[in-house]
């Protein structure tokens, strides 16, 4: 075979496999999912009572005021690296013995701690460490636990009606062993609005 | 702790578990694929279309001419995607990707690099993503696959004149026999666990705190499945599968993880199958099963012990990943990712620990063999197991022999330089890179962990990983063109040399085994490949380890 | 009497042993000769003489560490200090001992070619002095002058003289005389055969034995001087060509010091990053110790060795891929007479005939065979007195009848109280022919029985020998039938389970009949056999075995052994064979030994575990030498790799001019070893795999760690280092 049939037919290939596998594979993968899981495929968007879209179950975001201060009636997801800004996903990529970042560290654990009202050593690891994504809806039952009476207070709600709903938010072990226990922020802040 | 390191167990054994009840018949239906005279009738009309002879066996060279037009086509097809991505549909208003973007990223994913200097929600609309990245994601694992395939038939034939099958054919049948059927399936059950599918644009939503945010969509779900069982990696996001629509759960990260292993790990299966003697498969994926255990026990160590300056502050090491996977959810993909070429993150490598970062990078290093690549894994594990044999086949005072052929001159000539190649494009990217203005501009980090960055990128490039320790700025046009070049030379040069192999192989005739050929199915061979690819990639790369991850981890 | 004369029609010379002048060899020299100083220093002028780039450069590996030790020495000169002139040494020192490994094995191979040598000229012949165009035919041969001249001079056309119970020198025409000729050594079988002048029987081969008669022999071949002169050139190293396997493993070897070069260059550029900049010296130094110098300074040594070896076996081979090849050998082809069995029949039992007693004929057999000396002789007498008890010797005016190849018969004629008493035996058919000669003839049912008998024997392989006696003038009588058969060597069970055990089958070749050689085959313990082989029916044996991706060797000397010598892997001829057959096989076997086959094949294993032994070891040490010198780099940047430092050398300097000299020392502490090869006991190849890792893989992790600590704790003492 010679080289420019050769490229001329692999270029047919590369056309045909394109329109298969680049057209009719998604396609047909989309068609499915809208009628399978048409929540899901949609992105797990989660509603206020007025059936507005607020979020996606899946999505973190900030809880901050217009200042860029935590709001203390929120739960507050962890830091993030992006923003929880959906459209820019991104981790700090920051090296286990850079300087920055162990700064950042120590000064988030004061925040925290302060914003709080609890012990720095209360504060767990991952109320002090930026996501992968930057998108990490979820916060563990230890950083949860440890803002509940601001929440409570700020809202004049009950610790146990507050600690509740984090109950209610609160996941476990897929299947017992995979992934850790963890405390979705999103639906759980706005469980705390409706 | 102990729960979490239970937790870690459970999750690798059941993951074992699976693996293991599906590679035996996984393993015999890829045989049945690649060795079947039969076409079904959709194939025969495809091959009409093509004008191709499906059944024409070529030899080596011919073999590889095709895979290098087809992958030439893929790049200049890619490449003018994402350049005139402006013109086109589906394309969320993003404008063209610049020159050396488009090199870089259509290089990648035609190498089953899929390594990305573009944030793929900020620079990718859907078409490109479907008709562009996900096709090559099917197609350049199928290429791999392809090439391993070959080179078990080199093994498997015996005086054939250097025939080593039909690309076309080879290529058609992985990609449609096999890796579409498993994606189906897989992509409606990561849709089920919530990651998402739909041909919607990204529409800005209004957050419980009344701010806007951006609620995404795209095809994901179904780019996601090749993205992990074709071992490519590249993200639909930036964030890659630490994006929550990319592995929403610790369900759907187990099942990535499954997914990547799924072929690697089938593929020694098939080549016992096909070269007649199950039991040179076994010893195969003993090796590989061996050495990926130790990397992930070894990642997943670290990662939980936690050392270093950050992660002791913050009492773990959570920076850059995500609380659902946890630390042993995220260090077992970590060691899967960088076991096989795939290179899809659920974390930030850049900011494991020294330890884990070491082992990811020195499991990359190891050529991609624990299991490896869709293809690549295989062929660079037999490529180990003939070297072996060399060395251990004089020891028993024979012609060294493997799967009946012997390894003379010309075979241990392309072994060699398959050996060489790899580490001379890691060592000579990343050199040249810590001492020039422009390589030196991308590190973001100064002293050993600058290194590292580097280091990491090279080998990610030239072993066709793809992961980054993203701290390093390669969106360049330097880097994009350095690890571009790193990616071509580091996926064909070995091929070609693979392919050559197979050529020189089949036209061998087989040699019965006796008492006096060395064994290459026992388990002090499988140990022998084990110790041979250590010392051998350990001998290589530990001065310049030594300055990176050695040094930061024993800081 | 001629008591040699008296030989029995089936009794060749014992096989390995032919009369041929030569002495038996006794192997010169069976273990590897240990190394003197005289050796080393003999050779090292040539050492020296190799360091010449130009030779060198055909060695990657040593030549990397010349280039090196140049350049430390310019630096050395440039920036003096007490360490770098201490590398420099060293390193110079490295590339010496590299080329003196070299050179000590040629310099053996050289004293065992002129050993050689004089091996060839001890065989001689009895040539006719007179010019041949004046021999007259017609006179009486034992007026002939003749001198007496190694057989290597012989000419073509030169005559000679050759007697019962010498060899023939070389491959010739009868043009006198007729002879009866063993040649069971070129042929395989067992059965003389008669050659005269004239017609199409005047063919002789060197290296048969004449049994009895004298004839004259025109030589059309010289004896294989031409072969010899090959072989002395190919054991002193001077024509010395890579085998595929070292040249193979050359590949490796570079590839690694390939490897080994980008990392250490590189190195550079990530030193310079983490800020410190290496001197070009230590880069060196690294470099060096990390390339594969072990084994590369010893590779072409243990090639040049293993022909060394083979030659003290005195087996001279053609080439070292031949060696090599039979260490892969997967099928022996071996003949039966003179290797698996003892090439001599031996009475097995004699069976009377009619109304005659065992014990009659025990008596008359024992009789017929005392004056006989040859062993088959001997085995009848044996046999008989084993029935019946010693008995009386041979009265003294017993006449012997010599066999000769007109009657071929034998026996003795006694003087029975004055009546004439004659016992005869012999072949079937000249016995019979005898006894009818004398008027008796055969009752019907003795004649039946004979023929039964005489068809049994031969149907089992056996030979029968026809005993008559006649006393007076009466007609003669058979008396019954002698059962000749082969006897299987003692201990060559042992060693086909030895060979099974290396991967190797054992086939038997016989020109005896399916049952015979069936049932001597599993007496041998022989994995298969080939009977009523024609060389033909060699060839597509050996053709069919290597169409199914098998070496084959085997051990030949006949002309008609020639072409399978040529089709077979390894060929062993032997040296007393035809030149055809030397000329067609890839070795030569000075004893002419067959079973040397066996170690032949040992020697090829021990060549390439020797190679990849110390390819290992060599590769293992880098592991030590990393720990040696990483630290000593750059703990002066990275304190923290001072933790590596685990042999707590005492100081940077000290810890990388140790590993250099290790480095140079290990290859002159193996020189030792790749002379002789590492140890090679028979066994299946995982076991030998884990022995060998064990010693050389292990070893070679470990010994580094013990070396480098011993050398630094006198380094240590050096001032200024």
């Amino acid at each position: 075979m010679k080289p420019t049939r050769t490229l001329w037919t692999a270029l047919r290939l590369t056309l045909v496999l394109t329109v298969v596998l680049g057209i009719g594979y998604p396609l047909v993968v989309t068609a499915i999912g809208r009628v399978a899981f048409p929540a899901q495929a949609a992105g797990s968007l989660v509603r206020d009572d007025a059936g507005q879209v607020r979020g996606s179950a899946l999505i973190g975001q900030s809880f901050l005021g217009s200042d860029g201060t935590p709001l203390p009636q929120y739960f507050q997801p962890r830091p993030s690296a992006a923003g929880y800004d959906a459209a820019a996903s991104s981790g700090s990529n920051l090296g286990p013995e850079d300087a920055g970042l162990a700064a950042a560290v120590a000064q988030r654990r004061a925040d925290v701690a302060t914003f709080n009202a609890v012990r720095e050593d209360q504060v767990p690891p991952d109320a002090v460490t930026a996501s992968g994504s930057g998108l990490d809806p979820h916060i563990s039952p230890q950083y949860a636990a440890i803002q509940v009476a601001r929440v409570a207070a700020a809202r004049g709600m009950t610790e146990d009606a507050v600690r509740a709903l984090v109950a209610a938010h609160t996941q476990g072990r897929t299947l017992g062993f995979l992934g850790e226990p963890r405390v979705n922020v999103v639906t759980l802040n706005l469980a705390l609005d409706g | 702790m102990t729960a979490t390191v239970w937790a870690a167990i459970g999750q690798f054994g059941i993951l074992l578990v699976l693996l293991a009840a599906v590679h035996l018949p996984l393993g015999a239906y890829m045989a049945r694929v690649y060795s079947s005279p039969h076409h079904t009738r959709v194939e025969r009309a495809w091959y009409r279309t093509l004008r191709v002879d499906p059944d024409a066996e070529q030899r080596w060279s011919t073999y590889l001419l095709s895979l290098l037009g087809f992958s030439l086509a893929s790049v200049l097809l890619l490449y003018a995607l994402g350049r005139l991505q402006a013109h086109l549909p589906w394309n969320l208003g993003f404008s063209g990707l610049d020159p050396a973007t488009a090199w870089n990223t259509a290089v990648s994913f035609t190498t089953n690099t899929n390594w990305q200097s573009y944030s793929g929600e900020a620079a990718a609309g859907h078409l490109l993503q479907m008709a562009g990245l996900t096709v090559q994601n099917f197609v350049s694992a199928a290429v791999g696959m392809a090439v391993a395939i070959a080179l078990v038939r080199g093994l498997a034939r015996s005086g054939t004149d250097a025939r080593i099958g039909n690309f076309w054919s080879d290529l058609t049948r992985g990609a449609l026999r096999i890796l579409l059927p498993i994606a189906v399936v897989g992509a409606l059950v990561l849709a089920a666990n919530g990651v998402i599918q739909s041909l919607d644009p990204h529409t800005a939503i209004t957050t419980i705190t009344g701010e806007t945010q951006q609620a995404l969509g795209g095809p994901v779900a179904s780019q996601e499945v090749i993205k992990v069982l074709g071992t490519n990696g590249g993200g639909f996001f930036n964030a890659n599968s630490a994006h929550p629509f990319e592995n929403p759960n610790a369900l759907t990260n187990l099942v990535e993880i499954f997914l990547i292993l799924l072929i690697p790990s089938a593929l020694p299966r098939t080549f016992g199958l096909m070269v007649g003697d199950r039991r040179q498969g076994w010893a195969i994926l003993g090796v590989m099963t061996g050495l990926w255990t130790v990397a992930t026990g070894l990642l997943t160590w670290a990662e939980l012990a936690g050392p270093g300056l950050a992660p002791s502050l913050a009492g773990a090491a959570m920076e850059g990943k995500e609380a659902r996977f946890g630390l042993a959810g995220t260090a077992l993909f970590g060691a899967a990712t960088t076991g096989t070429s795939t290179g899809a993150v659920d974390s930030m490598h850049d900011s494991l620990t020294a330890p884990g970062g070491g082992v990811a990078m020195f499991t990359m290093m190891l050529g991609e063999v624990a299991p490896g690549g869709v293809g690549s894994g295989l062929y660079g594990m037999l490529v180990l197991a003939v070297l072996t044999v060399f060395i251990a086949g004089l020891m028993v005072g024979r012609t060294p022999e493997y799967a009946g052929k012997k390894i003379g001159r010309g075979e241990i000539t392309l072994v060699a330089l398959y050996v060489l190649t790899v580490p001379a494009a890691v060592l000579l990217g990343s050199a040249i890179s810590v001492v020039t203005g422009p390589g030196l501009a991308g590190i973001q980090e100064a002293g050993p962990h600058g290194l590292s960055e580097v280091l990491y990128a090279f080998t990610s490039a030239s072993n066709n990983n793809g992961s980054a320790f993203a701290g390093l700025a390669a969106g360049t046009p330097y880097f994009n063109t350095m690890t571009g070049l790193a990616m071509l030379v580091g996926r064909f040069v070995p091929i070609a040399l693979v392919l050559a192999l197979a050529g020189r192989l089949a036209s061998q005739n087989t040699v019965p085994a006796s008492a006096g050929t060395l064994p290459t199915h026992r388990p002090l061979f499988v140990g022998l490949v084990g110790a041979v690819t250590l010392v051998v990639v350990g001998l290589t790369f530990i001065p310049v380890l030594s300055l990176g991850p050695v040094v930061e981890s024993l800081s | 009497m001629n008591r040699t004369a008296l030989a029995l029609p089936t009794s060749p010379a014992p096989a390995g042993h032919p009369g041929d002048g030569t002495p038996p060899h006794t192997p010169r020299v069976r273990a590897g000769r240990a190394l003197s100083w005289a050796q080393v220093r003999a050779a090292l002028p040539g050492a020296v003489r190799k360091l010449d780039p130009r030779v060198l450069r055909h060695q990657p590996v040593t030549f990397v560490v010349e280039i090196g030790a140049v350049f430390t020495t310019v630096l050395s000169i440039v920036d003096p200090s007490v360490f770098a002139w201490w590398v420099t040494v060293w390193l110079w020192f490295t590339v010496l001992f590299a080329a003196l490994a070299e050179s000590i094995a040629e310099a053996r191979g050289k004293a065992q070619a002129s050993t050689l040598r004089a091996t060839q000229r001890q065989t001689t012949a009895r040539k006719v002095v007179a010019g041949q165009d004046t021999l007259d035919f017609g006179s009486r041969l034992d007026l002939l002058e003749t001198t007496v001249v190694p057989s290597a001079s012989l000419r073509v056309g030169d005559v000679v003289v050759v007697e019962a119970g010498e060899t023939i020198p070389g491959d010739g025409d009868v043009i006198e005389g007729v002879a009866s000729v063993d040649e069971s050594a070129v042929t395989g079988e067992s059965a003389p055969v008669i050659r005269e002048s004239g017609g199409d029987r005047s063919a002789v081969t060197g290296g048969t034995v004449v049994l009895s008669d004298r004839i004259v022999v025109r030589i059309t071949a010289a004896a294989g001087a031409t072969f010899v002169d090959r072989m002395i050139a190919l054991v002193e190293g001077s024509e010395r060509q890579r085998t595929p396997n070292e040249i193979a493993l050359g590949v490796l070897l570079t590839s690694l010091t390939i490897v080994f070069l980008l990392a250490v260059a590189t190195l550079q550029p990530f030193a310079v990053y983490s800020g410190q900049k290496q001197s070009v010296l230590v880069l060196v130094a690294l470099l060096v110790c990390l390339i594969p110098t072990t084994i590369g300074a010893l590779l072409s040594a243990i090639g040049i060795a293993g022909m060394d070896r083979l030659v003290q076996r005195n087996v001279l081979a053609m080439s070292g891929r031949a060696v090599e090849a039979a260490g892969d050998v997967d099928v022996l082809l071996l003949d039966k007479t003179g290797t698996i069995t003892y090439g001599n029949r031996r009475a097995a039992r004699l069976e009377p005939v009619g109304e005659v007693t065992r014990t009659e004929l025990a008596v008359a057999a024992r009789l017929s065979s005392l004056a006989d000396t040859t062993p088959e002789g001997r085995s009848i007498v044996d046999l008989a007195e084993h029935s019946i008890g010693a008995g009386a010797a041979l009265p003294v005016d017993a006449v012997l009848v010599p066999f000769s190849a007109h009657t071929r018969m034998s026996g003795v004629d006694l003087d029975l109280d004055g009546e004439p008493f004659r016992l005869r035996k012999g072949a079937g058919s000249a016995v019979r022919g005898w006894v009818r000669s004398t008027g008796a003839r055969l009752p019907e049912d003795v004649e039946a029985h004979l023929a039964e008998l005489v068809e049994d024997v031969s149907r089992s392989g056996g030979t029968p020998l026809v005993v008559a006696e006649q006393l007076g003038e009466a007609p003669a009588r058979v008396l019954g039938v002698v059962h000749l058969k082969d006897v299987v060597k003692e201990g060559m069970r042992e060693r086909f389970d030895e060979l099974r055990a290396m991967g190797i089958r054992t086939v038997m070749v016989t020109g005896d009949n399916r049952l015979t050689a069936q049932a001597i085959a599993a007496e041998a313990g022989v994995d298969d056999f080939l009977a009523e082989a024609t060389p033909e029916d060699k060839l597509a044996y050996i053709r069919r075995e290597q169409s199914g991706g098998r070496l084959v060797a085997m051990a030949g000397d006949g002309t008609n052994d020639a072409p399978a010598l040529a089709q077979s892997d390894v060929g062993v001829a032997m040296n007393t064979g035809t030149s055809a057959a030397k000329e067609a096989g890839n070795m030569v076997d000075l004893d002419s030994d067959p079973t040397k086959l066996i170690e032949i094949v040992q020697i090829g294993k021990q060549l390439l575990i020797t190679r990849g032994a110390l390819t290992t070891f060599s590769v293992a040490n880098d592991v030590a030498k990393y720990f040696a010198i990483l630290p000593a780099m750059f703990v002066g940047l990275f304190p923290q790799l001072g933790v590596l430092n685990v042999m707590h050398l005492s100081s940077p300097q000290s810890a990388i001019l140790s590993a250099v000299i290790f480095n140079a020392l290990i290859i002159i502490a193996l020189i030792p070893l790749s002379l002789r090869g590492v140890r090679y006991r028979p066994a299946a190849a995982d076991v030998l795999l884990r022995r060998n890792l064990l010693i050389y893989g292990v070893g070679g992790l470990i010994a580094p760690f013990l070396g480098i600590k011993l050398i630094d704790l006198l380094v240590s003492l050096i001032p200024g280092v």
